[in-house]
């Protein structure tokens, strides 16, 4: 058998190959070359009838035939498989349009927000989150504070009282200062505190709400003056409304647990009727700040010729407020949902000095 | 306070600008809340003269004007009857708007006659009320200038809000000193030369105060033959600018010192008082009409000026109606005294009375202003109204007031953090009315006898560098104390930041809400004690200090419900109060749900809320804070305000972490909830922290390199058997084989018996040692189906 001998039958079976359109017809061609009774294998079959060399000849094609054959059944078995997965993907559709599960809408309270981001900034600077009593003794939110019984700070009907025993009444704390005396009364100096917290004051309009928040901060040690305190709350500001060059202002004011006092302005302008935090040709006051009175620091048991220091305070929704452009005061405490989503944060906008405040 | 600049000037020689006083002003620490400019308003109105005024040919009422404007001349209908040839007016030119009406004045004919402009009214200027004709200029006034420099409108007035340490800046006078500090100018004399009496005082002066401290001094005089008329022009702009009523000379020069040097007078009609003076305690039901027309009912705690008829003034308030001064007073007596702060404020307080003069008392006078103060009155008065004065009569004395405090002036910078020259800071103190002298290392400085506010060197030191100004201290950054900050929150702050935004991660909204509720809401959570009940609440429904975050919780899922927001996932992260000390405050993170678990959606619209999702957002929070959930037991004994049967407690060993369930029907009715409301609290208190010393390592982590196998199990059981119970019987098993049980179908009814409920579990199990071989993985299976069996009185389905 040469191979030209065989040629009409590769021609054949290869055709059948090739042109085989579904798996089944593709088996059945290969059954029909190199099945048990194909025509390949028959022939196979006839080698031993022939003489050594004929047999040896003849085989060889054969082999070549055989493998050329299952290299065409397995290549046309390929692109079977290739065109019907094209067939199938072809029919295989899903709406993309369609909406899907949002997941949580959950939110972060502006108010939570901001003290976080207080406690980035100010955490940064060495200041460890203190915290105290809401319920006050006269002792903690006046006296000790250089705020004596007659004084007009005191007077004025704003502070919210509980009955207490033996005509000891209690206080809402008007203030976080309290948690000064506290923490001073318990640990010796250095302190580096930031008081975040409620405040409670009797007074209910659209700019004034009988709960609100305050931070405190206090330093105290042997060497901390005045241009420390202007650097700290400078570095604060600019830090907390993100402004790089925010002007900052120092004016002298009056605060009984401070001497010397000062009130901080920062700069803003109020073009065009909207407000903008930076420079501008307008001042926005936005937290008291001052030198520890000595008279505190002595109630405290802090001999004032040694150590000093200083404290500070703002109202945590007034900043808020004003970096997140939030117009009223009174939606902070209503809990309506549409507010709070507006207004609220992402769970995982986790305030950082390193990562950013914002996202 | 509101100050004039003229009226400033008028204590203050200097050359400064408007804007460069209030500039100064406020690094001074005098604040500048507003300036008022009314003279930019009225620039375009100017002087005119009426050349002549003939009656309207077709109108009786009206007239018709020539008027001189100094330009040209235009005619004007006039309906004024104070309209004559030859006096000084107001006119608006056609084209202005007139600032009281703000209408657009434009040419015009009025019955037949053209009038091109207006001759103006005060009240249509805006600077009266009065109606009654037009403004009559004085004859000096220049025509063509604008009217109201006239009238001395063109003096800016600033609002200046005065702490309340300086009571000093609340006369002018002290304002202008402070700025003499600061370098704008010198301070001019003040002129207090005694006026010699003409004869003796009649009225004899008894302090019978309860204590010395009541009423030092009192000073009085008195003057007769006076003329009480109006106040003349400057005097009665001065006031108005600053927003006082004139009302009569005598009145208006109390008034006027009162705000010039800070000094409060009074005066009575000498003549409508009866004998001697009396200064006094009132006596209980004693009242007085005061000149404010109101009537007071007064007691012991108050200070009067008594007559033989009774109380004729409270000191440092008010003074009665009865003794006022009127157009008929003859005799006028001036009194000028001390008052005590303390006593003062509380009368005015307690009466509800605010006067300028109480303002004054209550924040500290200058006792050495008394006398001088009752010399320029009295002068002023001889100049206003005639008169003679007598002789001052003085009761009581100037009490001491003098003290001094060493100053170091390297303390402006180890304080204050400025070097300040040491002759810069005594320039600035002694042109502030301090005496220095110099000791050994700094000086003795001795305030002025209107610094009562000043009572140590800080002061001093405040005093220098706020004259000196802030500004110019260097910002210095805060030195750090260890090269890398250390954590600024501690273990337990940490937990309610983590906790927090775990919740907010599981869909719930945070919301913050007031520390107080009403009373009855308190109630249904077991609090509302008294001594957690204000005394003065801003309303009745804010007046007890919360037991529970969850009243108002609920209350705003309502409120959001009501708006149409059905689905609510609220929570709060904050304090409940069970007693007034601190630790009856601890720190709670609740929340609820109401409605659905979700909005509607085409795939998974979520379900209705159940005291089950209300324990999964409870063992997340508690997961957050570190809490071992694993190891919590779950006991059906939560508080009375959650559903008997829907509810229970987390508990680590005896420890209550959590309620969680279905709040009690009857409680989310009370507070008003239409729906199911699911809630949870943990106390975050009671959550045990980790040890302080504790490792951070984790455990080594043991791979078992062999194949975990999975077998289910499903248990036919009493209907109320505890699921936990059978899980718990199912991990027992084997627990160093069972890695994990898991109950994956809960089912009841068709196919099973009355009563009973079926509950299957998937059993993971992770060989450590060897492959499990089919006898063991037998052994295991009869082994659980025994025990869980046993504990659980169940049978294996089949």
């Amino acid at each position: 058998m040469k191979e030209q001998e065989l040629e009409p039958l590769r021609r054949e079976i290869l055709d059948a190959v090739t042109g085989a359109e579904s798996r089944e017809a593709l088996e059945e061609a290969r059954v029909s070359a190199l099945g048990r009774k194909g025509r390949i294998t028959n022939l196979m079959k006839t080698l031993g009838t022939l003489e050594a060399d004929a047999r040896r000849a003849a085989g060889a094609a054969l082999n070549r035939l055989k493998d050329e054959v299952e290299a065409a059944i397995a290549s046309a078995a390929d692109r079977l498989l290739h065109s019907e997965l094209e067939r199938r993907l072809a029919a295989e559709k899903v709406d993309v349009t369609l909406p899907v599960e949002t997941g949580g809408e959950g939110r972060v309270h502006p108010i939570s927000q901001t003290i976080d981001e207080l406690t980035a900034i100010f955490g940064e600077m060495g200041f460890k989150v203190a915290e105290g009593p809401h319920i006050e003794t006269d002792f903690y939110n006046f006296t000790a504070l250089n705020i004596p019984p007659e004084h007009p700070a005191r007077q004025e009907q704003d502070t919210f009282y509980l009955p207490g025993e033996h005509g000891n009444r209690k206080v809402l704390r008007t203030h976080t200062s309290p948690v000064q005396i506290r923490t001073m009364l318990q640990e010796p100096p250095p302190i580096r505190i930031i008081v975040p917290g409620r405040t409670f004051r009797s007074d209910y309009d659209a700019t004034h709400s009988p709960m609100f928040h305050q931070v405190e901060g206090l330093v105290i040690d042997r060497s901390t003056h005045m241009g420390h305190l202007k650097g700290c709350l400078i570095e604060f500001c600019r830090a907390f409304f993100e402004v790089d060059d925010l002007p900052v202002r120092f004016r002298p004011s009056y605060f009984p647990f401070t001497e010397p006092s000062a009130e901080v302005d920062i700069g803003c302008s109020r073009d065009g009727g909207g407000l903008k935090i930076g420079a501008g040709g307008d001042w926005l006051e936005i937290l008291g700040s001052g030198m520890v009175h000595p008279k505190v620091l002595e109630v405290c048991g802090v001999d004032p010729a040694e150590y000093q220091g200083f404290a500070f305070g703002m109202g945590i929704e007034r900043i808020a407020m004003l970096k997140y452009g939030i117009p009223d005061l009174r939606p902070f405490f209503d809990s309506d949902l549409r507010w709070l989503r507006h207004y609220g944060f992402l769970p995982l906008e986790v305030p950082s000095m390193v990562g950013g405040l914002q996202r | 306070m509101k100050i004039t600049l003229g009226w400033l000037k008028t204590h203050l020689n200097t050359s400064a600008g408007l804007d460069e006083i209030v500039r100064a002003l406020v690094m001074l620490g005098l604040e500048v809340e507003s300036i008022e400019d009314r003279a930019k308003d009225l620039r375009a109105f100017t002087v005119a003269r009426v050349v002549s005024a003939e009656r309207h040919p077709d109108a009786d009422r009206l007239k018709v004007c020539m008027v001189d404007t100094g330009k040209e001349r235009v005619q004007v209908v006039c309906g004024a009857p104070n309209a004559r040839t030859g006096m000084l007016g107001v006119f608006a030119p056609v084209g202005t708007v007139i600032p009281r009406t703000k209408l657009l004045l434009k040419e015009t004919t009025i019955r037949g006659v053209a009038s091109r402009g207006m001759l103006c009214s005060a009240y249509e200027m805006g600077i009266s009320e009065d109606h009654e004709g037009i403004i009559d200029l004085p004859p000096r006034s220049k025509v063509g200038e604008p009217f109201a420099s006239v009238l001395g409108l063109d003096d800016p007035v600033l609002d200046v809000k005065v702490t309340p340490n300086r009571a000093d800046c609340l006369g002018v006078r002290g304002i202008a000193r402070d700025l003499a500090a600061a370098g704008l100018g010198t301070l001019r004399a003040l002129d207090a030369t005694p006026v010699p009496g003409k004869f003796p005082e009649p009225k004899a002066v008894h302090l019978a105060g309860p204590d010395e401290a009541a009423c030092p001094l009192f000073v009085s005089r008195l003057i007769r033959n006076v003329k009480n008329g109006e106040s003349p022009g400057w005097l009665k702009a001065r006031l108005e600018a600053i927003g006082l009523r004139p009302i009569s000379a005598l009145v208006d020069i109390t008034n006027f010192l009162t705000f010039d040097i800070g000094r409060p007078l009074h005066v009575f009609d000498a003549d409508k008082l009866a004998g001697d003076l009396a200064v006094r305690a009132a006596r209980p039901g004693e009242t007085m009409l005061a000149l404010n027309g109101k009537s007071y009912e007064l007691d012991s705690e108050v200070t009067v000026i008594a007559d033989a008829s009774g109380p004729q003034s409270l000191g440092g308030v008010i003074g009665g109606d009865a003794t006022g001064c009127t157009a008929e007073t003859k005799s006028v007596l001036i009194e000028a005294a001390l008052f005590d702060p303390v006593r003062t404020a509380a009368t005015g307080r307690r009466l509800g009375i605010q006067s300028d003069a109480r303002y004054r008392f209550e924040r500290g006078l200058d006792p050495e202003m008394v006398l001088p103060g009752t010399e320029i009155a009295t002068r002023m008065i001889l100049e206003l109204c005639g008169g003679e004065a007598s002789e001052i009569s003085i009761a009581g004395g100037i009490p001491k007031w003098q003290r001094s405090y060493f100053f170091r002036p390297k303390r402006t910078f180890t304080l204050g953090g400025l070097e300040v020259p040491t002759g810069e800071s005594r320039r600035i103190l002694e042109t502030l009315g301090f005496t220095l002298s110099t000791r050994e290392g700094g000086f003795a400085v001795e305030p002025p006898s209107w610094r009562s506010d000043i009572v140590g060197e800080a002061d001093l030191v405040e005093e220098v560098l706020r004259v000196h100004g802030y500004d110019h201290i260097p910002v210095m950054p805060l030195p750090r104390e260890t090269p890398l900050p250390r954590p600024a929150l501690s273990p337990a702050q940490k937990r309610a930041v983590v906790v927090r935004r775990a919740l907010a991660s599981r869909g719930l909204v945070e919301a913050v809400t007031f520390s107080f509720i009403a009373k009855a809401q308190a109630e249904l959570f077991g609090g509302g004690d008294p001594s957690l009940t204000l005394v003065n609440p801003i309303s009745a429904d804010l007046d007890v200090m919360r037991p529970s975050i969850l009243p108002s919780l609920v209350s705003a899922a309502q409120a959001n419900a009501d708006r149409g927001l059905t689905d609510a996932a609220l929570f709060e992260v904050g304090p409940q109060y069970r007693d007034d000390t601190p630790e009856g405050q601890s720190t709670v993170a609740a929340g609820l749900r109401m409605g659905r678990t979700g909005p509607r959606h085409w795939r998974d619209g979520g379900r209705a809320v159940d005291a089950l999702v209300a324990k999964a957002d409870a063992l997340a929070a508690l997961a957050a804070a570190g809490a071992p959930v694993e190891n919590l037991q779950v006991t059906t004994d939560a508080p009375h305000w959650y559903h008997p049967g829907r509810s229970a407690s987390l508990r680590l060993g005896t420890a209550v972490l959590a309620h969680f369930g279905e709040l009690h029907p009857r409680v989310a009715q009370a507070l008003g909830a239409k729906a199911t409301v699911a809630a949870f609290e943990v106390h975050l208190d009671a959550v045990p922290l980790p040890r302080a010393k504790a490792g951070k390592a984790r455990p080594l982590l043991r791979l078992s390199p062999f194949q975990p196998v999975e077998r289910d199990f499903a248990f036919v059981v009493d209907e109320d058997l505890p699921a936990e119970k059978l899980l718990r019987a199912a991990r027992a098993v084997d627990k160093k084989l069972v890695s994990e049980v898991r109950l994956f179908d809960v089912y009841g009814g068709k196919g099973l018996p009355e009563g009973k409920k079926s509950l299957a579990i998937q059993v993971t199990l992770q060989p450590q040692d060897a492959t499990l071989t089919e006898a063991a993985l037998e052994g295991f299976s009869k082994k659980l189906v025994e025990q869980v069996s046993k504990a659980t009185g169940g049978v294996l389905r089949s």
